[in-house]
């Protein structure tokens, strides 16, 4: 990329009041990837759709600090609670975002954060049950101005 | 460098279930990112986050990456007993930041 045209990027990033620095793309996970990380945590077990709820805003203006939050349908009783929630992402650099690890005493099975969203892509949350079965539940985030993660840009 | 900003009801009663809030002061620098110059900024993020209530461990978080700068983590416990709910986080460089807050269960 010639002189020129790494300034012109570098002015887009600051008119649109992101972060100075540039974020380098040659590190990004893939479906396939995210799928491999959630294998890690279940262990091959089978992961049903539902019971997991999970939030973000559909379109993200700044993908730099997103509210997500889980909730998973269940009474936290100690017979029959979460014993852990994860979260992953597609097209993040790496397909971890966060696992948390909770019980009983939570008394709700839920959890919010701040994360970053790179690009237009889907997002997963999987919940692991007391009863050791695993859910999940997803939501595909439009990233509008994915601050200064554009491809190709460096 | 790192400090921290909680969130805990001062009172509570006994079997309600209480929302926490625990914000820490960070950059969660990614690890992903260049200088202008093309060097790798070097990691540097909260690892993992764990909250006990009177010493015994309600919630335990690991980080990655991917948690937004200033890391805001929002959960629930129920109230118990009377006591104290304390913060730990460690990071990357040995961080370790601390917190706590004193509930009156009733």
């Amino acid at each position: 990329m010639n002189a020129r045209r790494r300034f012109l990027t570098a002015a887009g990033c600051f008119a649109a009041g992101a972060p100075l620095a540039l974020l380098a793309r040659e590190a990004r996970a893939t479906p396939a990837e995210m799928a491999e990380a959630i294998r890690q945590v279940t262990g091959g077990a089978p992961v049903r759709a539902g019971r997991v709820r999970l939030d973000l805003p559909p379109l993200i203006e700044n993908g730099n600090s997103v509210p997500l939050s889980v909730a998973v349908e269940s009474p936290m009783t100690p017979a029959d609670h979460v014993r852990a929630i994860h979260v992953f992402t597609e097209k993040n650099p790496l397909p971890n975002v966060v696992s948390a690890r909770l019980g009983p005493r939570a008394g709700r099975a839920m959890l919010a954060t701040r994360v970053r969203i790179a690009d237009t892509q889907t997002v997963t949350a999987i919940a692991e049950l007391s009863d050791g079965t695993f859910w999940s539940g997803s939501m595909q985030v439009v990233v509008t101005l994915s601050a200064c993660l554009e491809e190709g840009l460096i | 460098m790192a400090d921290a900003v909680i969130s805990v009801p001062a009172t509570a009663k006994r079997g309600e279930v209480i929302e926490i809030k625990a914000l820490v002061r960070h950059a969660m620098e990614t690890g992903f990112r260049r200088t202008q110059l093309g060097e790798l900024i070097p990691r540097d993020i909260i690892r993992q986050f764990t909250c006990t209530y009177n010493g015994v461990e309600v919630m335990r978080a690991e980080f990655h990456p991917a948690i937004a700068a200033n890391p805001l983590f929002t959960f629930t416990t129920v109230a118990t007993e009377s006591g104290t709910i304390a913060f730990r986080w460690t990071g990357d460089k040995g961080l370790v930041v601390t917190e706590s807050a004193a509930i009156t269960v009733t």
